[in-house]
């Protein structure tokens, strides 16, 4: 089968569930409880979406300094696979794992919508078969999405091409900087976005399975 | 010491919730009421002051869209 996905589960996790689900769609997959030092010989991890810890003082500042992100960011600077969804991509921003901070919705609601994400042009392990332009069918749900960096900081992650997704013209629901919903690290290995590929894995539940794409694409061989 | 700290978010950041009160207040009747900026106050105990700084910039405060000011309240 190949790779083995380990499936963060923080307090207040509420999207690990579907994670769990896409990831054995595409592999095996297990959960790692937050208190959890140990990622159990895993070959990919989701940091998953929801409210962990209930989100108290920023969205995803509390869940940086869990045991299992501990391991999650040794686990990333060995070039390891991680991939963060909603939350997840919050997290992994505060983490210092990927660039940039997620603000409040510019319309200040909870925002819950399907959008179509343009695929960028990237070397991530998580794009492989998703060619640069392609558009991709996603659920967004979200209060906290919209994607700052400092306009130097933006013009690098084009200019290195980190930008692994954008909102297609005319729908980004959240005022995110240049439509941007989801960046990759400098290598590559760390891919975070705002909207859930893993609510996208079946036709037959929201018209949509775009998002097993992101979960595939780790199975197949480097181009 | 105690110390208090203010978190605010950034000059030139948009500040989606300041903008929503400023937007609410001529409808209550406030008229000329601009620039509304809303941040986090926390307050704290320390043991050592010398810890303070990070502990803002690692945990309180997101550097990159916030800034933070420390006031000494007291020795507790």
């Amino acid at each position: 089968m190949g790779v083995t996905w380990g499936v963060l589960q923080f307090p207040g996790s509420c999207d690990e569930r579907d994670a769990l689900n896409a990831c054995s769609l595409a592999g095996d997959a297990q959960l790692v409880w937050h208190d959890d030092r140990d990622l159990g010989g895993i070959d990919a991890v989701v940091v998953p979406g929801g409210f962990s810890y209930g989100d108290y003082l920023r969205a995803g500042a509390i869940a940086q300094f869990s045991p299992a992100m501990g391991a999650v960011a040794e686990f990333a600077a060995a070039g390891g696979p991680v991939l963060g969804i909603c939350n997840g991509f919050q997290v992994l921003c505060e983490a210092g794992l990927l660039p940039g901070a997620l603000l409040a919705n510019e319309n200040l609601r909870f925002n819950c919508l399907q959008v179509d994400l343009i695929a960028g042009d990237s070397d991530s392990p998580f794009m492989r078969g998703i060619e640069n332009g392609e558009r991709l069918s996603i659920p967004a749900k979200h209060q906290t999405g919209r994607f700052f960096a400092p306009e130097e900081t933006l013009d690098r992650l084009e200019a290195n091409r980190q930008i692994a997704f954008r909102y297609a013209p005319g729908q980004n629901p959240n005022g995110s900087l240049r439509d941007i919903a989801g960046v990759t690290n400098e290598t590559g290995n760390v891919l975070g976005l705002m909207p859930h590929p893993e609510h996208a894995v079946d036709i037959g539940a929201g018209g949509s399975a775009d998002g097993l794409r992101l979960f595939a694409a780790l199975g197949m061989v480097a181009a | 010491m105690k110390a208090r700290i203010l978190i605010r978010p950034k000059e030139g950041i948009l500040d989606a919730q300041g903008k929503a009160v400023e937007r609410a207040l001529p409808a209550l009747g406030f008229e000329g009421v601009g620039r509304v900026h809303i941040g986090r106050l926390v307050e704290l105990e320390i043991e050592n002051a010398d810890q303070l700084e990070s502990l803002c910039e690692k945990l309180l405060a997101n550097p990159l869209i916030e800034d933070y000011e420390i006031e000494q309240i007291g020795e507790s």
